[in-house]
């Protein structure tokens, strides 16, 4: 009789749909180590787990505690929105884009609304560009604190994950008094935002802004120095500049491995040229400098929030075009001209020139571009989303190789995944 | 209050045994949260300390499907996912409730496409079916109210013969 | 940092090397766009990555369109982005009728997934792509569906729900 136990062991397929992914993960992986093990295991990460931010299933192929291979798979989360952009006008899209990175839902319908009128070629008032900006840096406080909080609470420090969310709240207070939605706000609307920020809400931002630094400042002290966080997180999935730039990393992720490159103030877009705030920048490029990029970037979004908020004049928040923007609801009961142009735009949607635009800006987790094709109708004909997480996450095969089981967990949480994102 | 008004004087108080397990088991469901999408960071958002699940008994968020009480499905679910829900709900041991919380798992939501399930109910037994997108925190408290009550009203012999 | 390079120092550029291969260009609300011939579209794109003043190190995005009534239906999207230069371009080609093209991930180790994507959605296969596999829908899924003779509601039958036990 054969002495079975040297034999490889062999993987039986019971599911044939199974069968390419494994296939997949034979070719990837590689043994680094000198002595060559011949039982390596497949362990399933699978979509249901408490630290891979969302529906992500990985493939892990390991030597011993190893790392040798990996596979991630998406499209858990699939749901089909640029099927569903092509049926449905520009402004019944807005909705739609809050649920993109749920993380950060006003930066998204920020920078929605902004493509869309550089296809259509709209200007907006000067308060409606500074309220935006208001609101989009506030729900980058808000994605930061996220980030920080889950890679604190899956390194294992629980109690930074229930400070940060106190946070949170109060930003989703604010967001509340501003829109009245909590979380899912769709408050931009084409040629501006919905409805204007009262002297109340302008006060809670004041007082949030206020007091933020010094809560950050008690996270701070807890974690920054404690030694099972850093020696967890430090020279942990290191990458290079160059591998950075052409594996498609934006966002903190480029920035925690030294390059300069922030799309706010290279390709300026709203009033950012007129405020005056850094890049942090950090050129270790491994877990820990990324995380080093978030914290520091809430600090920079308070100093613009302040300087926004001294520069802001009262004004109309809406622009006066009647061919593309929606008119003023007292209007539309009292008024002729402005009824046909509601009934035109809600039926029939707003009808931008023809051709093809690519707009590209900095979401909290990269660059959030949208690549509009239209052929003069009233819906686009092809809508393409370009999203931070689906770039990043690429990354991450090469980034585990080598690395243990526990390390894949604080690698995940070093990149800030979405999948609401990535998988679109 | 409740007990010890019944104990004043006496030493025992009567009850039947149904009673008893369904106060149990209503006091302490531990939910297995399903976290999928947008719906789930209102559940991390129920947790925190301004909307506070502990009161309920409910807090102890279990991620593995064995030692949990009641599956929360946070999110939208396509047909991708729905072979591992199924799973997951099919590896619980009973007696076992369901919660389809937010309108994508109530109807398929916004979502009217090929890949997303257009209502959990084809293939899960929901008891609970919560509204909004997402739903308020307070709504969601609100539906573990009602869990409660449905589970106040159930027997220990109903569960006899399930595993 | 200013941009150095304006769209005509690009077009003369790539005119020197590749004197057939752009068919024409347009600018549209800030954006340059440049058509291309299907044949040259790998090595042009090779020589806007290495070229060491164009310098185009990121793709950005890389998608495909379905003109449903042309007589080539789809044409590629390809985003390019240029750090050293704070420049954007964006290059589009169409695909021949027997739906393959060659594949930019040599160059660019970004596209790989990028490419995947477009596969599972139009159908397109790249040549010599390392790992062509579908991204999102699963794997027995047979048919394309931002194609736009898809409905967006499905074929009833194209998803498989889950088989229920009773126990």
């Amino acid at each position: 009789m054969e002495n079975k136990i040297n034999e490889v062991p062999r993987i039986n397929f019971v599911d044939p749909e199974e069968a390419a992914i494994y296939k997949a993960l034979q070719k990837q992986s590689e043994i680094i180590i000198e002595d060559k093990l011949e039982n390596t295991m497949v362990l399933n990460m699978g979509p249901q787990h408490p630290a891979t931010h969302g529906v992500l299933r990985l493939l892990l192929k390991l030597d011993g505690e190893r790392v040798v291979g990996c596979v991630p798979e998406l499209g858990y989360l699939h749901r089909g929105y640029e099927k569903l952009a092509e049926n449905m006008t520009y402004y019944e899209y807005i909705p739609h884009t809050d649920r993109l990175d749920y993380l950060a839902t006003m930066a998204n319908n920020v920078h929605y609304v902004l493509a869309v009128e550089k296809l259509a070629g709209i200007d907006i008032p000067d308060r409606a560009k500074w309220i935006r900006m208001i609101v989009a840096e506030l729900s980058r406080i808000a994605s930061h604190l996220i980030g920080i909080g889950t890679m604190a609470m899956d390194v294992g420090a629980l109690t930074i994950l229930l400070w940060s969310l106190r946070e949170r709240e109060k930003i989703q207070s604010i967001f509340d008094k501003v829109c009245g939605a909590r979380f899912t706000t769709s408050y931009t609307r084409i040629g501006g935002v919905a409805s204007d920020i009262d002297d109340e809400g302008i006060a809670m931002i004041k007082k949030f802004i206020d007091e933020f630094p010094f809560y950050l400042h008690e996270m701070e002290k807890l974690l920054h120095t404690n030694k099972i966080f850093l020696d967890r997180c430090e020279g942990i999935a290191y990458i290079s500049k160059e591998d950075a730039i052409a594996i498609g990393f934006t966002g903190p992720n480029l920035r925690g491995s030294g390059v300069e490159w922030d799309l706010r103030v290279k390709q300026p877009y709203l009033f950012y040229d007129k405020v005056d705030f850094k890049v942090p920048t950090y050129t270790e490029g491994d877990a820990l400098a990324r995380y080093y990029v978030r914290v520091d970037e809430t600090l920079e979004s308070c100093k613009i929030i302040r300087q926004c908020l001294e520069k802001m004049q009262p004004g109309s928040i809406i622009a006066n075009e009647p061919k593309k923007v929606l008119p003023k609801k007292e209007e539309i009961y009292t008024r002729m001209e402005e009824l046909i142009h509601d009934f035109m735009l809600v039926n029939f949607g707003m009808n931008p020139p023809k051709g093809n635009i690519y707009a590209g800006f900095e979401n909290p987790k990269g660059e959030l571009g949208f690549y509009i094709v239209s052929q003069g109708k009233g819906y686009p004909w092809k809508l393409k989303i370009r999203s931070p997480s689906f770039n990043n996450l690429q990354a991450l095969p090469m980034l585990v190789k080598g690395h243990l089981v526990s390390d894949v967990v604080a690698i995940i949480g070093s990149i800030d995944p979405v999948m609401g994102e990535a998988d679109k | 209050m409740g007990l010890e008004a019944l104990l004043r004087g006496e030493d025992f108080i009567t009850t039947t045994i149904d009673e008893v397990i369904a106060w149990a088991r209503k006091s302490s469901l531990w939910p297995m949260p399903m976290g999928i999408s947008c719906c789930a960071i209102e559940f991390i958002a129920v947790n925190d300390p301004k909307y506070d699940l502990s009161r309920f008994g409910a807090e102890v968020a279990r991620f593995s499907p064995r030692q949990a009480d009641v599956m929360i499905v946070a999110g939208t679910v396509t047909y991708k996912m729905a072979h591992v829900v199924r799973r997951i709900y099919d590896q619980m041991p009973s007696p076992k409730w369901v919660i389809a919380m937010g309108a994508c798992t109530s109807s398929g939501g916004m979502y009217r496409s090929y890949p997303v399930v257009q209502g959990i109910d084809q293939f899960l037994p929901v008891d609970i079916y919560v509204a909004g997108c997402p739903p308020r925190p307070d709504n969601l408290i609100n539906a573990i109210i009602e869990l409660q009550k449905k589970v106040e009203k159930t027997r220990a012999r109903d569960f006899q013969d399930k595993i | 940092m200013e941009t150095k390079l304006t769209n005509q120092i690009v077009l003369n550029k790539i005119k020197q090397k590749f004197p057939s291969a752009i068919l024409s260009t347009e600018e549209f609300q800030g954006d340059f766009i440049l058509y291309v011939d299907t044949n040259q579209i790998h090595e042009l794109l090779k020589f806007l990555k290495e070229d060491s003043e164009l310098c185009f190190e990121q793709s950005t995005d890389i998608t495909a369109v379905d003109w449903a009534t042309r007589k080539n239906r789809f044409s590629m999207v390809y985003q390019l982005l240029s750090y050293k230069n704070n420049y954007r371009l964006r290059v589009m080609c169409y695909v021949d009728g027997s739906l393959h093209h060659p594949t930019v991930s040599d160059i660019w180790p970004g596209a790989n997934w990028q490419e995947r994507e477009v596969y599972d959605m139009y159908g397109i296969i790249f040549d010599n792509h390392p790992d062509l596999r579908r991204m999102y829908l699963p794997e027995y899924f047979e048919k394309y569906p931002l194609r736009k003779d898809y409905p967006l509601m499905g074929n009833p039958g194209d998803f498989k729900l889950p088989t229920i036990i009773e126990d």
